[in-house]
């Protein structure tokens, strides 16, 4: 008689038996997991880099991470989270090592974006959010914030975790987040009225 | 321009354009390429190099250390400093001691 394990412990009995065969000395079982779970990786450092190889850089680092530190992984949690608490990490590391001048002029914005926004200035139904141009809009002005700011309002504003995944995601404090939040909205108003004040004035 | 409500529509722009999950073509098999490229981790070298590493400055401590007793010009004691260092050693041989005279002169009055 076969017994028939629900999806996720079926997949859960797997991946324990990878790491365990990882842990051992079998590095090839290591193969899998980078296959099953780089598109979550992929999709993350996306969120933070522009450029591909930027991205592809991150991801590398992010398993080679992983694979070295896979005798920390307890399996208390899912892999996956263990994973992706690494790749934010990886993910804000890079945007404070990346960290330019970010007080660039909003004077040269392209023609779609100058568009988007005089629509949205006079009627501001008719500029759609998913127009290129609002995307364009959107991660220049996320450029514009400090790496920490960047963090915050991705993780809680677009992609909508509560204040205690990001804390476990982080590695901080529930109220250092809580504070860090409060700071990255006003930064990020800061530099939307900047970007007012440059075109409109 | 209302800045609020501008940032609401950015935040929704950046909602509705979720990034990319797709995958640059055998990007696994390079990871493991690279992987089984990296040197293994040596504790024990890693120990030698951090041991070699801090011989150095204790090197140079005790050539200071060494240069400034043969330079310093008499290290013979006064008879001022003899006497203070003298109590010193005492204080500290009484107060090392202490305890096991207590016990002495305890089992003396049994």
């Amino acid at each position: 008689m076969s017994m028939v394990f629900p999806y996720s412990a079926a997949m859960e009995r797997t991946e324990a038996e990878l790491i365990a065969a990882v842990l051992k000395g079998d590095a090839g079982s290591f193969e899998p997991l980078v296959e099953r779970y780089s598109p979550r990786v992929f999709a993350t450092a996306r969120r933070y880099a522009r450029r591909e190889s930027e991205v592809e850089d991150i991801v590398q680092e992010v398993w080679l991470k992983a694979f070295q530190k896979l005798g920390s992984f307890r399996g208390e949690a899912p892999f996956e989270h263990w994973l992706m608490r690494m790749a934010v990490r990886t993910c804000f590391d890079f945007l404070r090592s990346h960290q330019r001048n970010r007080e660039h002029a909003f004077s040269e914005l392209s023609d779609s974006e100058s568009d988007w926004l005089e629509r949205f200035v006079t009627q501001p139904e008719t500029a759609s959010e998913k127009a290129d141009a609002a995307r364009q809009l959107v991660q220049r002005v996320l450029e514009e914030l400090s790496p920490s700011a960047r963090l915050i309002i991705t993780l809680l504003e677009i992609e909508d975790r509560s204040v205690k995944e990001i804390a476990e995601l982080t590695g901080w404090k529930v109220p250092l987040v809580k504070v860090k939040a409060f700071r990255a909205r006003a930064e990020m108003r800061k530099v939307l009225t900047r970007l007012a004040k440059d075109k409109y004035l | 321009m209302n800045v609020v409500d501008l940032q609401k529509k950015l935040i929704a722009a950046a909602k509705a354009a979720p990034p990319g999950v797709g995958v640059p073509y055998a990007f696994e098999h390079r990871i493991m390429a690279h992987l089984r490229s990296a040197p293994a981790i040596d504790n024990w070298g890693t120990w030698a190099v951090g041991l070699w590493r801090a011989s150095v400055p204790c090197v140079a401590l005790m050539v200071g250390l060494s240069i400034w007793s043969a330079v310093t010009p008499d290290n013979a004691p006064t008879a001022s400093a003899t006497s203070t260092n003298g109590d010193i050693s005492q204080q500290i041989e009484r107060t090392v001691l202490a305890a096991a005279e207590q016990d002495q002169a305890a089992d003396s009055t049994w």
